[in-house]
């Protein structure tokens, strides 16, 4: 069952892209929707039937791949409860985007090709998660990252799609050059990258950190050491365990930062908002983002071993958290704040694997596929309403025209902002709450800063909705008059993800993060023995557990304030503050920043090796300098060809004379 | 001189004498039918010569006749066959020619025979007066045939040019014969050779030997004595340039040969740096001046330019395996001249024969079995593996490192590379160009000779060259 589950998207991708043109759109469509919809009950299935309490790991091998001395690679399925968590994201959040695009992209010449991309990057999101190795996992890691590029980069006709295309492929490879260098780092640590030996290493290392120098003999391959021996050499400095393993975590949280648009590598994610809306869905909102995440929750066991690396990554959470949803107060471009809405989001995610509470984390994962991908593909039926237009200043007053839409963007918004009792309440406030009661040095800087952007979110949240759809209509009157609900086959996914939305947390709470907590997760998530933040998170006082909703409600008011009551508060307000509007709306200048630091002199030197040390250089001193120097010569050599018989003949004699010198004076000896 | 002696040297150049009397009957014949007759002395002319290449095969005993002035050896009998072939390949390439250009002269089979004649001598030649008589028959001849289509002022200017630099070149070559006969006293090369080695280097003797190497120089168009060649081969008629760029070369190059290593043995370190020099000259002046071409008539002149280059590169190690390289480097420049020569023969429109590489646009498209062909020809002159123009160049370069040669064989590959680009333009022009008017459809015997020369080029040579190399190195045996 599970390597159907991973297959036939696969084979969707196949058909798709080597049969396309001559089956045609609509079969194409039809044939790769109805593989997910089949992959997507299946892993409900799988999720569901997966036995809770007793639901031991699963190991599904498939291929043997490779093997070099100890390095030893299969193609295999880990089959745990976190990886059914993300098959059921992954499935369900494809399969919807599937369909919906099918009413989306119907004016597209080129479906079967986009199609074909969708269901690669569902099996490369598929090989991810399952992997049962790093090398695997870095593989589906690849892979989605090629389906992004590929899928952003979709209008390949338009330049600033290309762009971004490019961008994200760029700006991922940092994270991937760390992110393979954490890899090579686990295997000369624990000399293996299959997770039961890491995890089994990552076990013995505990003991021996826990237990000092006297556990030493108790270790097992690599980690036979003792703590205090060299382990690792990097950068020149030679580790000892535990710095080691520092060093290989914040490794792996490099790859993490640029997949998941961390602060610092975030710059890709709001130009990926080139790519059709579908595909902002699937990929920048409910899944690919998320696999950093869902890589340091599968990497618990070393994380757990590395209290600076969680510091780091609680700061670098919680800072994105905050950074992400000031610029998001400003965007005017709908995509755009959505997608600074998820970067921040993702900030939360990463407090929450910080201070241990990797239960949350995964928990806001997977109420954040809902309702996120509800917000982008509610955001796809406002720009398909208003042909094709997603700057929200031109919108305004839509309410009555799609109200369908209207009310699905209105939940999603509600479960965003972490109305009570929707999914984002759930699991929003239990980050927040996890960490406050975190204990590494900046988890208290972590709960502030998750508070104020629970704030700010509320407000860029509401502000989306009552630019978009209250007030009057600022669109053309050509535009208005064109409006029109999105078709049925649109709707429904929203239907589908909007009851997500509503009820995920209700529902799952329990298990994810609630008392049901052991039994469901068992043994794919793991905790140190002296992490107890699932247990004081339950422990907070009143007013430490309402402040998020106060906060919502802040933002809302602020909102309302600004937007309906008085819509000229805003602009007074932005020109009053100009600096810090400018700030924001230049998204704290960081892609300038990145322009002046690495693009510009990069750039110039590109064009310095391309102009001077390839075109002057080689190609002049090389092919073309011969080959102009050939033609120097053919054409003084054609030129003593006159045609004169006195030439000739004196060429003849000038020869001969020249022989008969050389013989008797030089050529003698 | 006995009469017996005079019985054996008679044997000995039957073949020659074949043809002799056949030229002179044909001629005979010729003079008494008129016009009319061309086609019919053609065909028989092309009898002469089979008649008398395999009487040199099967019947004529090896052996030197004539007191020493006339040599066959397996090195003259190997030669003499690829002369041979060349000039019947020349007449029966002409017999299209002549029915669509009007150019029915029965003088030109004839006069193919004379030189042919002349040519068989050189390479018999045992001594210096041998070596002149054929020379000057062969060259004679050959001027009357560039000058044949007299009412064609490139024709005559070619006719010209060829004679008046030709007597030039026989007078150089003339006055260093003398020097080299005042110097040892002796005319028969076995003989000079025995003096030279007794006495050594002497200045005289070296004046003569350079001077005797210019006037063969320029019978194989070797720079810096080459520049008659694209001028004459341009202006003659196409099937004598298809004549003049195969046999007459072959015979020159054989008797270079002979006269250096045979006649020079002992000065060979002497001649030895002209022929380096000669052959560096020819290959790199060959291969930047064909560059600039746009008449293939004219690019095939610098083409054999660089190839008598790249033959001279063997001559130049002065060893068996030397010799051997030349006699394998002649055989095959011999069946890719006539292969391309034969492309270029059927280079016709309907209104009349075409010679600039441009007309060959589009070939693949119009006439896909003669760009083939021509395609395979081009790429084996450029030297591709696995061509047979690979081979040739493979021995002599082989042989020159062997020798110690090395800066030799460095500079022929770099100018084979240069080469190359020429060759590839034809391919080109033929493969992606936009067609040009088709040509008429190809004679049946030009089709014969480029589907014979074509598959020999490849992949024939593959399976004949066993015995074709064991016959070259028993040839390059002789002088060793």
């Amino acid at each position: 069952m599970y390597t159907i589950i991973v297959l036939l998207p696969l084979a969707g991708f196949l058909i798709a892209g080597l049969f396309g043109k001559s089956i045609g759109a609509k079969a194409c469509e039809y044939t790769l929707s109805g593989f997910m919809v089949v992959a997507a009950i299946l892993s409900w299935i799988a999720f569901l039937s997966f036995g809770y309490g007793e639901g031991e790991t699963l190991r599904v091998p498939l291929l043997h791949w490779m093997q070099s001395g100890t390095l030893d690679v299969a193609w295999s399925l880990r089959i745990d409860r976190l990886t059914l968590v993300m098959l059921v994201v992954v499935n369900t959040v494809s399969t919807l985007v599937h369909v919906y695009s099918i009413g989306y992209m119907h004016h597209d010449p080129h479906r079967p090709r986009f199609f074909a991309y969708l269901s690669l990057f569902t099996f490369a999101m598929l090989m991810l998660v399952t992997s049962n190795n790093l090398v695997q996992m870095f593989f589906g890691w690849e892979g989605v990252g090629l389906a992004s590029y590929l899928l952003i980069g979709f209008w390949y006709k338009k330049p600033t799609a290309n762009a971004a295309a490019m961008k994200a492929f760029v700006v991922n490879r940092v994270g991937d050059f760390g992110f393979a260098l954490g890899i090579f780092g686990v295997f000369a640590l624990f000399g293996s990258v299959n997770f039961d030996t890491i995890f089994a290493g990552a076990a013995d290392v505990a003991a021996q950190l826990g237990g000092g120098h006297e556990a030493a003999a108790a270790g097992a391959g690599a980690a036979a050491h003792g703590a205090g021996d060299v382990v690792l050499n990097f950068a020149g400095y030679g580790l000892t365990m535990g710095s080691a393993l520092t060093v290989v975590c914040l490794l792996l949280f490099m790859g993490a930062m640029g997949k998941s648009a961390q602060l610092g590598l975030h710059t890709w994610l709001p130009d990926a908002m080139e790519g059709p809306t579908p595909v902002s869905a699937l990929i920048h909102a409910a899944t690919m983002v998320t696999a950093g995440v869902f890589m340091l929750a599968r990497m618990s066991p070393l994380f757990e071993l590395s209290p600076s690396a969680l510091t780091f990554v609680t700061f670098i959470g919680a800072t994105t958290a905050f950074f992400a949803a000031t610029i998001g107060l400003v965007q005017n471009d709908i995509k755009r704040v959505i997608a600074y809405s998820t970067c921040s989001q993702l900030g939360y995610m990463f407090v929450a694997l910080g201070v241990g509470a990797y239960g949350p984390a995964i928990f806001h994962l997977f109420t954040h596929a809902f309702f996120k991908a509800l917000l982008f593909l509610g955001a796809g039926s406002v720009i398909h309403a208003v042909s094709d237009e997603q700057d929200m200043r031109r919108m305004g007053g839509l309410r009555t025209h799609i109200p369908k839409t209207y009310w699905m963007m209105v939940i999603g918004t509600l479960a965003l902002t972490g109305f009570p009792f929707t999914a984002g309440y759930y699991s929003k406030d239990a980050i927040i709450e996890a960490a406050f009661v975190g204990h590494n040095s900046f988890a208290l800087y972590g709960w502030g800063m998750t508070v104020i952007a629970a704030a700010l979110t509320s407000f860029y949240s509401w502000r989306l909705i009552f630019m978009t759809f209250h007030g009057k209509p600022r669109a053309s009157a050509d535009v208005m008059h064109h409006i029109h609900e999105s078709p049925l086959v649109m709707l429904v996914p929203l239907y589908v993800l909007a009851a997500g939305a509503l009820f995920a947390g209700i529902v799952f709470e329990h298990s994810f993060i609630g008392e049901g907590y052991d039994e469901f997760w068992h043994a794919a998530l793991y905790t140190g023995a002296e992490n107890h933040v699932l247990h004081d998170m339950h422990e907070i006082s009143f007013w430490i557990a309402i402040l998020p909703t106060l906060c919502m409600v802040i933002g809302f008011v602020v909102a309302y304030m600004f937007y309906i009551r008085q819509p000229s508060l805003a602009k007074e307000t932005a020109k009053r503050n100009r600096g810090l509007y400018q700030f924001l709306l230049n998204k704290w200048y960081f892609d300038e920043l990145y322009d002046f630091l690495f693009v510009k002199p990069s750039q110039h030197l590109g064009r310095f090796l391309w102009k001077t040390g390839d075109g002057k250089v080689i190609d002049g001193l090389g092919p073309d300098g011969v080959s102009a120097r050939v033609l120097d010569v053919t054409g003084r050599v054609v030129r003593l060809q006159s045609g004169y018989l006195y030439h000739y003949a004196f060429a003849m004699l000038i020869g001969v004379a020249a022989l008969v010198t050389w013989m008797m004076l030089g050529g003698a000896s | 001189m006995m009469p017996d002696m005079l019985s054996s040297s008679l044997q000995i150049a039957a073949p020659e004498l074949i043809l002799a009397i056949g030229a002179m009957i044909l001629l005979m014949i010729g003079v008494f039918m008129g016009e009319k007759s061309a086609q019919t002395i053609t065909g028989l002319s092309v009898a002469v010569i089979i008649i008398a290449a395999l009487w040199l095969i099967l019947v004529t005993p090896l052996g030197v006749g004539f007191g020493g002035s006339f040599v066959l050896d397996p090195f003259a009998r190997f030669m003499k066959i690829l002369v041979l072939i060349g000039s019947a390949a020349a007449v029966i390439m002409s017999v299209g020619f002549a029915e669509s250009e009007r150019f029915n002269r029965f003088e030109f089979p004839v006069l193919v025979l004379l030189s042919t004649t002349g040519m068989m001598m050189m390479v018999s030649a045992g001594d210096m007066i041998a070596l002149y008589l054929g020379l000057e028959l062969q060259s004679l001849a050959i001027y009357v045939l560039a000058a044949i289509n007299r009412d064609s002022v490139r024709s005559t200017e070619a006719g010209l040019k060829y004679f008046v630099l030709g007597a030039l070149s026989s007078g150089m070559l003339l006055y260093g014969a003398s020097m080299v006969y005042g110097f040892t006293g002796h005319i028969e090369f076995t003989q000079i050779a025995a003096v030279a080695a007794e006495s050594g280097r002497s200045v005289g003797l070296i004046v003569g030997l350079v001077f005797v190497l210019a006037g063969l120089a320029f019978k194989i168009s070797a720079v810096p004595f080459h520049m008659w060649t694209p001028d004459v081969y341009e202006g003659a008629p196409t099937p004598i340039t298809a004549f003049l760029a195969g046999a007459p070369k072959i015979a020159a190059m054989a008797l270079l040969t002979r006269f250096t290593v045979q006649g020079f043995e002992p000065l060979s370190d002497q001649w030895q740096q002209v022929i380096v020099f000669i052959s560096i000259a020819s290959m790199a002046f060959g291969a930047f001046a064909a560059i600039g071409q746009h008449n293939i008539k004219r690019l095939m002149a610098y083409s054999s330019i660089a190839h008598m280059g790249y033959a001279l590169v063997g001559l130049a190690a002065a060893n068996t395996e030397g010799v051997r390289g030349v006699l394998i480097y002649m055989t095959v420049y011999l069946m890719m001249t006539l292969g391309t020569f034969a492309v270029i023969l059927a280079m016709r429109r309907r209104d009349g024969m075409v010679e600039e590489i441009d007309d060959l646009s589009g070939l693949s498209q119009t006439n896909p079995m003669m760009a083939l062909f021509l395609t395979v020809m081009m790429l084996s002159l450029a030297g591709l593996p696995p061509l047979a123009g690979f081979i040739g160049k493979y021995f002599v370069f082989m042989a020159a490192v062997h020798a110690g040669l090395w800066p030799l064989a460095i500079i022929g590959v770099l100018a084979s590379v240069v080469g190359l680009f020429y060759y590839l333009r034809i391919v080109k022009t033929m493969w992606f160009d936009e067609p040009a008017e088709a040509f008429v459809p190809m004679a049946i015997e030009l089709r014969a000779v480029l589907w014979v020369t074509g598959l020999v080029v490849f992949p024939v040579y593959i399976f004949v060259s066993g015995p074709i190399f064991a016959a070259a190195e028993a040839a390059a045996k002789t002088f060793f």
